[in-house]
């Protein structure tokens, strides 16, 4: 019997879950404001979704879904360009003093 | 591009995305991981667009959204304060709910461009999840609005209660489960515009009973909700960067409310359940409280017992963030050094309003990161330290929660600044914390209290050291 491709993906799932928990849990707790900005970047990837939306056919007009698609893309990207940004500045600033202490 | 080549690449986005979390486990590495995400980010976009048919009208509206959003982010990036981390990521994390819900109604209205079987007849599995997807979605997008508005100061940050509170929430919860029941049943769109503004009414109500302080919690929590409205659209989609992002980030937020309910010594269930610190028992130690003496002092007293000590350990809290005090402190602690005195920072897991607070605002001031202690490295050294300055905090310190069973803080774990020689508290006047319970550290023997704005009375104690 041939198993449902479902299958598959919960398989990902699941497994991702652990690997998320595992590698959380390693993160060092004065990092865990970056983490969460670092993950409200990541889970942007939903443009993914929003990209099929905007370029969904429809007879050469711009539809509904394409309508909200593009809505789905700013606001992801937004996110994207502002989340890791935002964390590259966080992070630069704990490397300032990496820099002092070794002078 | 063929359907298993951008398989392969979704799945090498995944992998980018573990390789940016794991680099937080250092900050020397953590640069490096950011660049991991972003990469990974770069080619979840470029695989997508191969993906899909390029027409031409609507690539360039694509380009104009990405660019709009793109400015915004970019600015608002560049442009916010350390401080406002707390709402900036609940704002962030609103937009990643909304987005998924436009992405949601998107497909049930034009399944064909998704592959999900045609409208109103969409596959059963894909219709299953899209109703999880945009329900988590609508949800985490209007609590993380309310959980904006209180950390922004647009709302009160008091908890907001009413009767049969809970019960309007566990009906609308069962009303979302039979709406996504009938959903899948008939596929109507009335159903599904039903299910989406109840669930936009959930996420309201769930968050205004929760008060300020707890917010650690909420945010956590809204993170984790949007990481599952990410794998719920993942599933939707088939996409396997959406399903294995929205697992990292789901499980992320979840350990994060796990940590800072642990530093509360609070259930989930209790801290979601709100109204904390509004009952009536806690209001009656408090009118006591207030007859009792309190020795106050000024920056000079203060100056002077900590230039005279070999150790202080600072403890800063949210009334640090408030008052942005973190540069002066940084120049206060530098002053302290000079005069041969060891300083360390104690931050306690729920020290202001997100996961990891205190110590980016210390960052950004330049504190180096192996000077500043998280609770269980640091608690045993108050013992043999002569000052401890606490700065902005109040419940994270109080004895009561080890002695008082009674108290609602009791079980919670503190920073035992009560074992230090003297303990100076920089405090704006005698209320109470956030949990209603009075400090008896204040009025104990070795406490000098100073009445000031945390900044302001920081920077005065730094004149006085020279």
């Amino acid at each position: 019997m041939e198993i449902d491709p479902f299958i598959f993906r919960l398989s990902i799932f699941i497994l991702s879950i652990l690997i998320g928990y595992f590698v959380v849990w390693s993160v060092t707790p004065s990092l865990h404001t970056p983490l969460m900005s670092v993950t409200n970047a990541i889970s942007s990837v939903i443009i993914v979704g929003a990209i099929i939306a905007s370029f969904s056919s429809s007879g050469g007009n711009i539809s509904f879904s394409n309508i909200l698609g593009f809505l789905a893309v700013i606001l992801a990207a937004i996110n994207i360009f502002g989340g890791f940004l935002v964390t590259q500045r966080m992070l630069q600033m704990y490397k300032k003093k990496e820099k002092k202490k070794n002078k | 591009m063929s359907a298993n080549l951008s398989s392969i690449l979704f799945l090498i986005t995944g992998v980018l995305f573990i390789l940016a979390l794991r680099g937080l486990s250092s900050p020397e590495t953590s640069r490096l991981g950011n660049f991991f995400g972003i990469a990974g980010m770069v080619l979840a976009i470029v695989v997508s667009i191969l993906s899909v048919d390029i027409l031409f009208t609507n690539l360039i509206y694509f380009i104009i959204a990405l660019s709009i959003g793109g400015i915004i982010g970019g600015i608002i990036a560049f442009r916010i304060p350390m401080t406002a981390m707390p709402q900036l990521v609940a704002g962030f994390h609103s937009l990643v709910g909304l987005a998924a819900v436009l992405v949601a109604v998107s497909a049930y209205y034009s399944p064909d461009s998704f592959g999900l079987g045609t409208f109103q007849n969409i596959k059963t599995a894909s219709i299953i999840e899209m109703g999880l997807g945009v329900s988590i979605g609508a949800i985490t997008f209007t609590g993380s609005i309310i959980a904006f508005m209180k950390l922004q100061g647009l709302m009160s940050g008091s908890p907001i209660t009413f009767t049969g509170q809970h019960y309007l929430n566990a009906i609308l919860g069962i009303l979302i489960l039979s709406l996504i029941f009938y959903l899948i049943v008939n596929q109507s769109s009335q159903i599904f515009w039903i299910l989406i503004i109840t669930s936009l009414l959930i996420g309201f109500l769930i968050i205004i009973p929760i008060g300020g302080a707890d917010m650690p919690v909420v945010i956590s929590m809204l993170n984790s909700y949007s990481g599952w409205a990410a794998a719920g659209i993942g599933f939707t989609l088939e996409n396997t960067a959406l399903i294995i992002t929205g697992a990292l980030v789901g499980s992320s937020g979840a350990i994060l409310s796990y940590i800072m309910c642990k530093g509360m010594n609070r259930s989930f269930l209790n801290v979601i359940l709100g109204g904390f610190g509004t009952d009536s028992s806690s209001n009656v130690s408090k009118e006591k409280g207030e007859q009792k003496p309190v020795k106050s002092g000024n920056a000079e007293d203060a100056a002077f017992l900590m230039k005279n000590a070999s150790s202080v350990i600072i403890v800063p809290g949210y009334g640090m963030a408030v008052a942005q005090a973190q540069h002066a402190l940084r120049e206060m602690v530098d002053k302290l050094k000079k005069n041969d005195v060891k300083v360390s920072y104690a931050i306690h897991p729920v020290a202001g309003r997100m996961p990891g607070h205190m110590n980016v605002l210390l960052a950004e001031a330049n504190v180096p990161y192996d000077e500043v202690f998280e609770l269980d490295d640091i608690n045993n050294d108050f013992g043999n330290t002569d000052v401890a300055y606490v700065i902005g905090a109040n419940d994270v310190t109080n004895p009561v929660a080890k002695t008082d069973p009674k108290s609602p803080i009791f079980g919670m774990p503190i920073l035992d600044v009560e074992k230090c020689k003297s303990v100076l508290f920089v405090k704006r006047g005698m209320s109470p914390g956030y949990a209603g319970v009075d400090n008896e550290l204040f009025y104990r023997d070795n406490t000098l209290m100073l009445f000031a704005d945390a900044k302001k009375m920081t920077e005065d104690i730094v004149k006085n050291l020279d």
